[in-house]
Order: C-alpha cells, then structure tokens, then sequence
C-alpha cells in the first residue's frame, strides 16, 4: 500500500512538473503546435480503433457493394450521404480507406523508427561509450549505410524478399520486410547522435562517479548515459516518423510495399492515380491529403521539439 | 567626437556615473530585478573594483554599461552617464560608436573575444583603421607597438599568427592590447584572471595596472577574487543580491570592512600562514533572483541581524572611510548596548 | 621523484603509497593521417615518476598549475585511468594485482572520489535520495529499502542538508549544495580515503569556505584521509598536512605542509608562493615570473623548468635532478643541491601549528 501510494505521489509530482515546465509552456504559447499535436493525435486515436471509428469496413467484402462504385463527395450531384468522400472502383468509402490505410502507414511508420532506434541507439552507445576500434567498426559501417539512399535500400530488401521467400509468403511478411526496408534506413541518424552525445556524458563527471563506484558499464549506458542522450534522439524519431510515413507510401505507389488487399496510404493514391483523369480526382486527392496534412504536422510537432528541448534557443 | 578623448572633464565631474540602475529579467513568471538601485562612479585614471559572488549582478552592470544586456534583460530604470553624456538611452549604433572609441572590454576568455579565423595583426589593425584616421601601414605599425607593450616577445613576427598559436595568458594580452587601441577613456574587465593560471594572473595584472597609470584610462574591474581586487584596485564595490552593500577605498574595504557580507566574506578566504581550524562561515547561499528576502537582502544569513533588517532595506550611508547599507551603522542604532564591540 | 620516504616508526600509519606513478597518453593523429600524411605518433606524458605516501588521517595534497598532471594521478589513483608505468598500494595493496571485480570491489568501497564541477557530478535525472544510494546498493551494503531511505537521511544530515532534500532533483540546489550531495554520495559507501580533485575551485569563496569547513569537519569525525588537488595554495596551506607540487608531470617538491611554506626550497614553489594575491595589504608585490607552461607534448630537456628559471646553468638543461632531503621532505633541483640559491627567506608561517 506505502509503495502504491508513493508511486502515485511520484507520478503526480512528475506531472505537476511537466505542466510547469518550459516543455509544457512552450507548447501552449504556439497556436501551430497546439493544431499539429491534434491532427496527429485524430490520425492516431482513429489509426488504433479504426473498427470503431470508419463508418465502414472496406475490407469486409460482405459490406462491399459493387454498385456502390465511384460515388462522388456527398457535397457533388449524385453524392451519397453514406459515403462523405465519395467512394472508389469497387465501392469502398474512401473516409473508411483513409482511416484504414492510416492504420497501416502509421503501423509502420512506428514500427520502422523503433526499430531504427532500438539499433541505431545500442550501436552508439556501445561506440560513444567505447570507443576505439569498436566505435571505428560500427562507424565505417554507418559510412557505407549512408551511402545507399533510403529507397534504395528499401526496394533491395524488398526485391531480395520476394526473391527468396515463396510467393505467397510475402502476403504474410510484408509487413516485417518494409518495417526492416525502412528501419534500416533510418538507423545511422540514431547512432551517430547517440554516439555523438554518450561521447559528451561519458567525460561528464557523474558518469566517471558511476565508475568510481564500481558501476558495471552496461548498467552505466542504460541508467546514467542513456536517460541523458534521449532528448535529441526523440527529435529524430519523430521527424523520422513523418519520412517513414512518405517512405512507405513511396515504396507503395511503386508498387513494392503494402499488397492491394489491405492498402496503405501509398496504395491508396497509387490506385486512384488510374482514375485522376478520368474525373474521379476524389480517389486520389483526398488520401493524398491526408498523407500531406499527416506530414506535415508530424513534422512541425519535431521541429517544435527541437526547439523546445534546446536550452540555448528557449 | 574623437577629439573628446583626450578632453579634460571639468571639474570633479567623474568620468562614469551610475545612478539608481535598475535591470529587470523578464520571464514567464514575472520580472526578475537582477541589478536594484546601484549608484556609483568612476574618476579618470581610477581603477574601481567591483567584487561578489555569482548571481550578485556585477557583470550584468557591467553589460549595462557597454550597452551590451542580452535580451530580454534590460535596464528598467536609472541612468548611465560617461563624461557627461547619458548613454544608457542611445541607439544600438551610437552606442556601437561609443563602444568603438570610449570604452574597451576585456572578457573572462579571452579566446571568445577573439575571431580565430582572422590573424591577430588582421583584427587589431582592422579596428584602428575603423576608429582612427591612421592609414594602413601606420596601423599595423601601432598594433605591433601595442602587442609589445602588453609584453608579447617578437611581435612583429607574432602579429601574423592566428588566435590558437598564443597561450592563454598571451591570448589574454591581445584581448587587452586589442581594448587599447581605441585608446579609450574606461575598460571594463569582465574577469580577466579566472580562466588563468597563479603565476599568469599576476603577469596580466601588472599588464593592465601598467597600462591604466600609462593612458590614464579608468578601469571598472569586475571579478569575485579579492585578492585581485586587493591588488588592483583603488576603490572597491562589494555587490549582494543585485545592490552595493559597501564601497569605499580598496585598503578599508579589505582590512577594516563595515558590512557583516563583506566582514565574512574576507573571514571566509583561506591565506597562507594563518592557521585555524575553521574558515568564518557565512552559513546559507545568496538568495535566488525570485526569492530575495525583504529589508535588507543578507538578513537571513547575517549573525547581526535584527529586526530592523527584516523589515526595511538599507541604503549606503557613511561610515568610517566607506560607505555600507546596513542598519547597525543607523544613528538611532549606534547605541553602546548593539554590537559596536565586535568590529573595530 | 626517485622516491618518498616511508613513514618513520611511530608516525601515522601508511594508507595509499604511490611509487614511481606515470601516465602517457597516445594522442596521434588517426592512423589514416598518419598513414596518408606521413604525421608521427604523439604521446603526452601527463604523469611522469611520482611518488608519494599519504599517512592515515592525513591531507596530502598535490598543487600546481594547469597541465601539471595533477588531476590525472587523482585519476590513476582512484582506478578511472591505468597506470603506464609504477604502482598504487592501498593499505598495502596493489591495485594492479586486483583483476576481476569481485577482487576489486572491497577495495573500491574504501576510496571515493569528489568530483571539480558540482553542475555535471550528479545526474540531473535522478533524485538526490536515488544519487546517494547508488553506491549502497552497488556494494549491497544495505538491501532494505526503509533502512536504505534512514541511511541517505543521514548522510544528508552528515553534509549539513535536510533528509527531505532527497526527493528533490539536483537542478533545485544551488552548487555549494550540490558539492554537499557530491560529499554525501561520496560517503556512503563508509570509505576511508577521499580523492578529491579541486573539489571547491568551481564555488564561491563563501561556499568554499562552508565546504571545507565540512571536510575539514568530517576527516576529524571519520578519520578520513584526503588526497586533495587544487591550484589555489591558500586552500591548499588551510586544508592540508602535506603539500606535493607538480610542474609537467613531476613532484618538484613535496614537504610537510609548514615547512614547506615556510621555507621553499624550489625556485617554482617559490615563484607560486610569490605569486599570491597580498590580500592582507602589506605592500608586498606579487613578482610576476616571466614564460607560461610549456606544452606537455613537447616538454624541456632536462629540468622541466629550466626555461623560466632565473638559476638554471647547463647542468639543468641536460640533466634531470634527483630528489634531495630537505628540512620539510624533498626536492627536486640541481640548484639546491649546488647550494647555488639565494636564501630565501622565511615567510610568514608559522613553524608549528598552534593550539
């Protein structure tokens, strides 16, 4: 009960904290951020109980109507209040296709930049903290990652995927293969700042108290080094969310990411590109938007955090 | 307006006047008063120290001074006068003028105050040429004349080398020849030993202490090391939270000070050759700017306070050769029962 | 130094002995440029031969100038660097000897370490409590945690602070504070022997004086042995018992505290003497010593400080001096030997310590 009961005080306390400090007030003195913070946060609340929150199941052929095929926006002639953006080819909602493909683009967009992160911070901590040949290693390693550009270690991944697995296996692990495409890309950006800022912390004197004691140097990087190097590291994950984002709808309008069956944001444009000029822009404008306003916001939410995190600008 | 350097000022008319300056930090919470109601003054050829602790406000005079506050800090009220004039309101480029001709700076490190992808030459002849009438060649004449005087060996071999080819204490004597060239009337030194090592601050000290007897210039020292004030100054301010709690002659100051702050602030330095078991020991830290006590400031930590100092703030008033803002030098207090045993 | 006296019989017992201590950093350029660009390997001889023996309960302390070496003996000694060449006993112990952790880590429980700069010592993360612990449950001293929260009240309470000041965060302490958690961290591991690296050089003199009042406080009540670094030699005369000076890498000199300061026999503990500020006012000038320290890569041949010594001959330039006894402990000067220095005449220091 004591323990419960200081653990909720601490919690209050670090929120009492939070709400007083710079972060907080800084983010209510900018009307933009405060705008951003709420368009990802709907794109997310509606990614996660899609179910809940699409007026239809566009993937439940059952609720499928062929006849319901390229309806207009309920605003045009011949709109259907059913459908507030209008529909597609095969009569889906394209409101229901948006929050769906969200779903899917923004799975993976998370998925890929923890996983770029969780690598990307265990190699530079190890080579900021070390140093030496290790550090030189993982480093000339970063170096020749750098030099492919992101797509194009995407479409390797991708096109050695399909070559080695069976073809029907694919629809199970595209999933996995984009998030490590993607991932892959991102990791350096992590480590070269980790490594960068753990070379700073570990001459700071608290971490050479750690090691007076006797501190092993794993337990020294995850409780003194790591805490102290997150602030720029959570800048870069969330710029780099937004380009996962672009990233996977890239890979997917090439038509080497998400399968037609369960379409990203990506697919979803590529597929209404066929239509773009045949009148019905609405099945391509509007998922394009979304991606664009998505973007966006995620990315003036990273730039405010840099902002926000850097002493010297506040 | 150039001419005016070499002007006598009429009079006793000191060379800088501060009266009741004030400097406000504003931030989110409400305004900070970092700088409360400080008044002094400089006379021409007069080194004036001024001494405390981090956070007591000295350099933020200092910057005051120079026109050079940071925002959002600014001056909130008082004025500043030099030679007459008042420049505590003038433009940003008057005051870069004034800054170029009347007043010299020399900084803490030395290797900030210097541009390292310029030649030491480059930079001290570029701000001759741009605040005097002298043509080229005779400006880097005057600069390698400068570096030797400020006792750089092989100047004019050394006045080709960039700002990372001198030590500390070399770099410290371009930063004071490159003040000097202006030939001006004060110098505000921000500092000028801490970054340096025993035997260096006292060859920088002789170099500046040269260098006031020989222009004539004022100096206001800023700095929280006594014995440099001990050796420079002629008179000295010792800052408290942001306001002087006493000022006088360096000497009185030093060996006989009124104020209980500076009484244990010389008590609480070690010296060599005294031996005792503890160091005086004002108990406590100076106040945060957001948390000053009222009355007078250093109450809760002085071992004489009383309620007086609890309730109303002191202003400087006379005693004995210096002048100190505490009540136990107030005539209605100076009865034989309070405290005139301790001191003397 | 060649070497430090042992301790005479029936003086203080030896606790740390250092012999022949020396640190050489590889600073090269990368072996890329070295390779490309034909640039040579560069070593800085940070520490080069120190000796010295610090008596239980005792202050040594070890002055200088910056680039002398001496925060990096603080650092060979407590085990953050290793030693090059020469050897750390710790009650007899070599510290080399130790390998594994389990042989090191009793050792390490008896020596801690205060840090110069209490803005970066501690973590700003954690909380004060959680600071001061982390060397308790790193030994396992104490596993329980109310009886761990009473011990962190009171080594905060040791330090002068409030046992409430352990919910705080670091950032909410001014740094005479912090030094104080510092010391409080410091401590909990009931340590015998403090290193100290300039462990008030980044306060205010009224702080300073407040700390080393509580060190000078907690050596009388724990019989603490200090080894103190620090440039300022007032601090320096008022902490210790014994003084070592270092100038690029060597003891030059080192004495018992007193004497020492009373009588230099050093021309460069001389010239630091001197070169305090007079803050009693007698009218005394500080003599400014011509030259600054040279670079530690590229050091003087012979006598390290021949190049700013008003004394030095040929002998000083080629030869490096062996240490001598003097009336204080030793020193390390051809000079002195040849008996070619003016007397120097006593400072103002008294010869015992009074009481």
């Amino acid at each position: 009960m004591a323990v419960e009961a200081g653990a909720a005080a601490r919690l209050a306390d670090a929120l009492r904290r939070f709400f007083d400090g710079d972060i907080w007030y800084s983010f209510t003195r900018s009307p933009v951020i405060i705008v951003s913070a709420v368009i990802t946060a709907l794109f997310v609340v509606s990614a996660v109980f899609a179910p809940l929150v699409a007026p239809h199941n566009p993937f439940d052929l059952a609720s499928i109507d062929l006849l319901d095929s390229f309806i207009p926006p309920v605003w045009l002639a011949d709109g259907d209040p059913r459908f507030l953006l209008g529909t597609d080819d095969q009569g889906r909602g394209i409101l229901s296709t948006i929050i769906y493909g969200a779903r899917i683009s923004l799975g993976v967009g998370f998925a890929s930049v923890l996983f770029a992160m969780v690598l990307g911070i265990a190699l530079g901590l190890i080579s900021g903290y070390f140093g030496g040949t290790v550090d030189a290693v993982i480093m000339r390693i970063a170096d020749v990652q750098l030099t492919f550009p992101a797509i194009l270690i995407a479409l390797l991944i991708d096109g050695l995927a399909r070559a080695v697995l069976p073809r029907d296996f694919h629809g199970e692990v595209w999933f996995y293969v984009l998030v490590l495409a993607i991932g892959l890309s991102f990791w350096v950006q992590y480590a070269r700042t980790v490594r960068g800022s753990a070379m700073v912390e570990r001459n700071k004197e608290y971490v050479q108290a750690a090691r007076v004691i006797g501190i092993p140097p794993v337990l020294i990087m995850l409780r003194h080094v790591l805490p102290n190097v997150m602030g720029p590291v959570l800048v870069i994950a969330t710029i780099n969310l937004a380009i996962a984002v672009i990233t996977e709808a890239t890979l997917s309008f090439l038509g080497v990411g998400v399968p037609l069956t369960s379409p990203s944001l990506g697919t979803l444009i590529r597929v209404g590109n066929d239509f773009l000029f045949s009148g019905e822009w609405w099945i391509t404008i509007f998922p394009g938007a979304a991606l664009a306003i998505l973007v966006l916001a995620v990315n003036l939410l990273g730039d405010w955090l840099r902002d926000a995190l850097n002493p010297k600008l506040r | 307006m150039s001419g005016a350097v070499q002007d006598r000022l009429p009079g006793n008319q000191p060379l800088l006047q501060v009266d009741r300056l004030r400097i406000e930090i504003p931030n989110r919470r409400g305004t900070l008063l970092a700088v409360d109601d400080v008044s002094f003054h400089i006379n021409e050829g007069e080194v004036l120290g001024v001494v405390g602790e981090s956070g007591a406000g000295k350099s933020l005079t200092g910057s005051a001074i120079i026109g050079l506050l940071e925002p959002p800090c600014h001056i909130a009220g008082g004025q500043i006068h030099l030679a007459g004039r008042r420049i505590d309101n003038l433009s940003y480029e008057q005051m870069r003028r004034i800054r170029g001709r009347e007043i010299g700076m020399v900084f803490q490190d030395p290797l900030t105050s210097l541009n390292p992808l310029y030649t030491v030459g480059r930079q001290l002849t570029e701000t001759i040429l741009t605040h005097t009438d002298l043509g080229e060649k005779a400006a880097r004449a005057r600069a390698i004349e400068l570096l030797q005087e400020v006792g750089i060996p092989a100047a004019a071999e050394r006045i080709d080398q960039y700002p990372h080819q001198f030590s500390g204490g070399m770099r410290q004597r371009v930063v004071i020849a490159l003040a000097l060239c202006i030939n001006p009337r004060l110098i505000i030194a921000d500092e000028p030993t801490t970054a340096l090592d025993v035997s260096i601050q006292a060859q920088i000290i002789a170099v500046l202490k040269k260098l006031c007897r020989e222009h004539g210039a004022a100096v206001m020292l800023v700095t929280h090391d006594m014995g440099v004030i001990a050796e420079t100054a002629d008179r000295v301010a010792v800052m408290y939270a942001g306001r002087i709690v006493e000022v006088g002659p360096v000497a009185d100051v030093v060996l006989r000070a009124q104020h209980p702050y500076t009484a244990g602030l010389m008590g609480s330095i070690p010296l060599v050759g005294h031996d005792v078991e503890a160091l005086t020991q004002i108990d406590g830290a100076m106040p945060r700017l957001n948390a000053i006590p009222a009355g007078c400031a250093f109450n809760p930590r002085c071992p004489r306070a009383f309620e007086r100092c609890r309730r109303e703030r002191p202003e400087l008033q006379p005693v004995g050769a210096t002048q100190a803002a505490c009540w136990l030098y107030d005539e209605e207090q100076a009865r034989p029962a309070r405290g005139s045993g301790t001191h003397g | 130094m060649a070497e430090a006296r042992a301790a005479a019989p029936g003086e203080a017992q030896t606790l740390v002995a250092v012999d022949d201590l020396a640190k050489i950093f590889d600073v090269s350029p990368p072996l890329l440029n070295r390779v490309l660009q034909g640039e040579k390997r560069v070593f800085l001889k940070a520490v080069d031969g120190v000796s010295f023996r610090i008596p239980r309960g005792k202050t040594f302390s070890l002055v200088g100038e910056s680039g002398c070496g001496k925060s990096t003996v603080a650092r060979l000694v407590v085990g953050l660097y290793h030693p090059t060449r020469g050897t750390i006993r710790i009650d007899g112990v070599d510290m080399a000897s130790l390998k594994t952790r389990a042989e090191i880590a009793p050792v390490r429980k008896r020596l801690q370490m205060i840090f110069q700069d209490p803005y970066a010592s501690l973590n700003p993360r954690w909380r004060v409590a959680e600071i001061i612990a982390e060397p308790i449950r790193a030994h396992g001293l104490m596993s329980d945690k109310r009886q761990i929260a009473e011990r962190v009240g009171e080594l905060l309470t040791q330090v002068g602070l409030a046992p409430a000041d352990g919910e705080k965060f670091p950032h909410e302490f001014s740094g005479g504070q912090r030094q104080r958690i510092s010391i409080a961290r410091a401590l909990a591991s009931n340590p015998e022997f403090l290193i100290c690296d300039e462990p008030t050089s980044a306060l205010d003199v009224s702080v300073q004086a407040q700390i080393l009042n509580l060190m000078k406080r907690l050596q009388r009540d724990l019989g603490l042995t200090y080894l103190f670094i620090s440039h300022d030699l007032a601090v320096v005369y008022h902490i210790s018992d014994m003084v070592g000076v270092m100038y690029l890498g060597r003891l030059v000199e080192w004495g018992q505290a007193r004497a020492l300061f009373r009588r230099p026999q050093h021309p460069y503990t001389r010239m630091l003497l001197d070169a305090i500020p007079d803050l009693e006012m007698t009218g005394r000038h500080r003599i400014p010593v011509a030259g600054e320290v040279p670079s530690p890569i590229s050091p003087p041949s012979g006598c390290h400080f021949h190049p700013r010594c008003p004394f030095a001959n040929e002998r000083c330039r080629s030869e490096a001096p062996q240490a001598l006894a003097t009336v204080a402990g030793e020193v390390a000067c051809h000079a002195v030997e040849e008996n070619r220095l003016p007397d120097s005449a006593p400072r103002r220091v008294p010869a015992q310590k009074p009481l």
